[in-house]
């Protein structure tokens, strides 16, 4: 640092500041106490709570199964996060669903040579509606909260004049096997649902995206479009990558949903919510700039085990909504709190003050678990 | 371009629709939409001006209208709320539950719709400072928490009002509903407490910028309570009207209305900016009247409902779309001479 603009002593290695401080046990464990450590947390105190309440849930298969049928909304989750990191809102996430499942129902029918181009007419579907938004966004500077809503309007409005509001067309078995059934004779869990293996597919893309430098971009972004524009990103495209992201994820829900939940014009109403709730409980902060990917998936998985738990609990269907409501109140206030008050230890894991400088730390790789990644964003 | 006259050149180049600021280009715009709804209507055989289809117009703007009243509050001072449609459930429920078709009930009834909602506002209020919740997800969890209480305790229509109070819902004088001048008295009223009183200017300053505010000697907490007190009281009004207009209360009427994003959109299309700080509610009412005479318009004209939330849709984005880059206007401006210079440079 000291040789900055000075030709005799070039900044070396040594000057840079550390990569990390601390131990990886004292990274994680500072990773935990962050909103989006913490739902890792919760999440795994709902599970413990839904198996103690039904100790079947626990085997192997069951897990599995109730991973593939949340695969859907944790797959929206992560593609809300990308729009929401950004500092903007997507609602059109139900219609584009209504729309992709409306469309493998009518287009596809029993026609089984038919799957390969109405899947790209799809995906082509989602970019488009993607790239509608973010334009609309960005370039005409309308927000996105009144873009996505126009759009939602706009698109289960027309899905729900051209199939009458009753559930039309059934695709063929093929195309809903992608999302009922799976891998067969995997050892353990006896089937693989495609579904999961989806959702983990999507899940290492999201993460690797988001250490590449558009995910960087992107977090820069939201924090404060201006400084990143003058640092050279380009805010309207970075941000409308998100939206393009948001409703492919979007796309993919609804070829999940066509097998879980069938076809029908309200499939995926009020999943924008749902998915918004989640990645707000996974520690993300709207307005944009703070969280991490993987903990949206988890909120969206915590929820899900939440309905779960009360469902076992046999709490009557109808209280589910005011659960929900004190849940995310809560959990916002408290992550509200721990983002303000700074990525830091609890006191007594703190390392004492008088500790003269940080040790060097030794040469790890940064570790793909929860720990590095939640605190870094 | 030999004028001697020397004016500063972003005056002189600016068109007509430069210079209007958004308050004025939203009554420029409904002018529009009431011209190219009247050549509609025409079309179809019948005239936007009749008595009847004004009164019918007005009717629209009432309900949203009074919703959109304190929807704009809660925007300006840098919040959202999405409790209003089951803020305005409750409010039926309530008014319905007390007045049970009792003439002496109506004040009680009144009062109690009215006052539980303020109770609901103030949680939402309390939940946005105390707590530092972000407003979209204090009042979406609010809205969850009463959406579950009336879906747990009120299977179907429950009260009902006494025959003298489905009277306001019903009574017109000439053209103009009875309901629409109490929710123009009430934007008046918020006018004046916007542009006149000390809580109005407080409420565009902590809109504007929450921190500024807050280092000038501004108490941050009280406009955003109570800008969510009156959103929610306004809500209850429209719950309270809507009770009169059915004559039972339910609990599902306000979530039928779809109030809490077209309330937000009318919000918008009125020229408020969505983070707070600028914005007015004459420019709301604009709005909202928009968005009654489309509605009109495509229901004289028999158009699909479906097909209607698709140019709902279209408009409302292509509407703001129009003014999203002008000006939006602020309080009084103090110094007239430095004005244009201000506003001009102000995007959203």
């Amino acid at each position: 640092m000291s040789g900055i603009g000075t030709a005799d002593a070039p900044a070396t290695r040594r000057d840079a500041l550390p990569e990390h401080h601390g131990s990886i046990t004292r990274r994680f464990l500072g990773g935990l106490v962050t909103p989006g450590g913490a739902v890792f947390v919760l999440a795994l105190v709902l599970f413990a709570a839904v198996v103690a309440s039904n100790p079947a849930f626990g085997e192997p298969d069951r897990m599995v199964r109730f991973l593939a049928r949340s695969a859907p909304i944790a797959i929206i989750a992560m593609g809300q996060y990308f729009v929401i990191v950004a500092g903007e809102f997507d609602l059109s996430m139900g219609a584009v669903i209504a729309t992709q499942v409306v469309m493998a129902g009518n287009l596809i029918g029993q026609d089984d040579s038919r799957i390969l181009p109405v899947l790209v007419a799809m995906l082509a579907v989602g970019v488009l509606v993607g790239l509608l938004n973010g334009m609309a966004t960005t370039l005409l500077g309308v927000p996105s909260f009144i873009v996505t809503l126009g759009m939602m309007l706009a698109l289960s409005g027309l899905v729900f004049y051209l199939t009458g509001g009753a559930a039309t067309g059934n695709p063929t078995d093929n195309f809903r096997s992608i999302g009922r059934s799976g891998v067969e004779d995997v050892p353990v869990i006896d089937l693989l649902p495609y579904p999961l293996v989806i959702l983990v597919v999507l899940a290492v893309f999201a993460v690797w995206l988001m250490r590449r430098p558009y995910g960087r971009t992107l977090i820069a972004t939201g924090d404060n479009p201006s400084s990143a524009a003058v640092s050279g990103a380009t805010v309207w495209w970075v941000k409308t990558r998100a939206f393009i992201l948001s409703s492919m994820s979007s796309t993919v829900a609804g070829i999940i949903l066509v097998g879980q939940a069938g076809v029908h014009p309200s499939v995926g109403q009020g999943y924008e919510f749902i998915a918004i709730t989640a990645v707000v409980l996974g520690g993300v902060v709207l307005g944009g700039g703070r969280g991490w990917v993987l903990s949206a998936a988890a909120g969206a998985i915590a929820l899900d085990l939440l309905f779960t738990l009360l469902n076992f609990r046999e709490v009557p269907s109808t209280w589910r909504d005011t659960v929900q409501g004190v849940i995310i109140i809560a959990a916002v206030a408290l992550s509200g709190r721990a983002w303000r008050s700074g990525n830091k230890l609890p006191r007594m894991l703190r390392r004492p003050e008088a500790d003269p400088e940080p040790p060097i730390p030794p040469a790890v790789p940064p570790p793909a678990t929860g720990s590095q990644s939640a605190g870094t964003p | 371009m030999s004028t001697s006259t020397v004016s500063p050149p972003t005056q002189r180049r600016a068109p007509v629709v430069r210079r209007l600021d958004t308050t004025q280009l939203v009554y420029v715009a409904l002018l529009a939409v009431i011209v190219v709804g009247t050549v509609l209507t025409a079309m179809s055989g019948r005239s936007f001006f009749s008595s009847g289809n004004i009164a019918s117009v007005l009717t629209l703007t009432s309900t949203l209208g009074f919703v959109a009243i304190g929807q704009t509050l809660v925007i300006l001072v840098g919040s959202l709320d999405l409790s209003v449609p089951y803020v305005i459930s409750l409010a039926s429920i309530v008014g319905g539950g007390v007045m049970n078709g009792e003439e002496s009930m109506i004040v009680p009834g009144v009062l109690a719709a009215l006052g539980v909602c303020a109770v609901v506002g103030l949680a939402n209020g309390l939940v946005v400072t105390g707590l530092g919740v972000h407003g979209f997800i204090a009042t979406l969890g609010m809205g969850l928490i009463i959406s579950g209480y009336l879906a747990s305790n009120y299977q179907g229509n429950y009260g009902s009002a006494p025959r003298s109070f489905q009277l306001v819902g019903i009574t017109l004088f000439g053209p103009v509903p009875l309901s629409t001048l109490i929710m123009l008295g009430c934007a008046g009223v918020g006018v004046l407490m916007l542009n006149r009183t000390r809580l109005g200017h407080h409420i565009y300053a902590v809109g504007g910028g929450r921190e500024v505010s807050r280092m000038s000697g501004v108490r941050t907490h009280t406009p955003v309570v109570a800008a969510h007190v009156l959103c929610s009281v306004l809500a209850g009004m429209a719950g309270l009207l809507l009770l009169s207009r059915t004559s039972v209360g339910s609990p599902t009427i306000g979530n039928q209305g779809g109030y809490d994003l077209m309330s937000i959109a009318a919000v918008v299309l009125g020229g408020t900016l969505l983070a707070g700080g600028r914005g007015s509610i004459v420019g709301t009412i604009g709005g909202v009247a928009i968005f009654a005479v489309i509605d009109n318009v495509m229901s004289v004209m028999e158009i699909n409902s479906f097909l209607q939330d698709v140019v709902r849709g279209l408009v409302i984005v292509i509407a703001v779309a129009v003014y999203a880059r002008r000006a939006i206007p602020r309080r009084a401006t103090r110094f007239p001479d430095r004005a244009t210079a201000v506003t001009i440079g102000d995007t959203p």
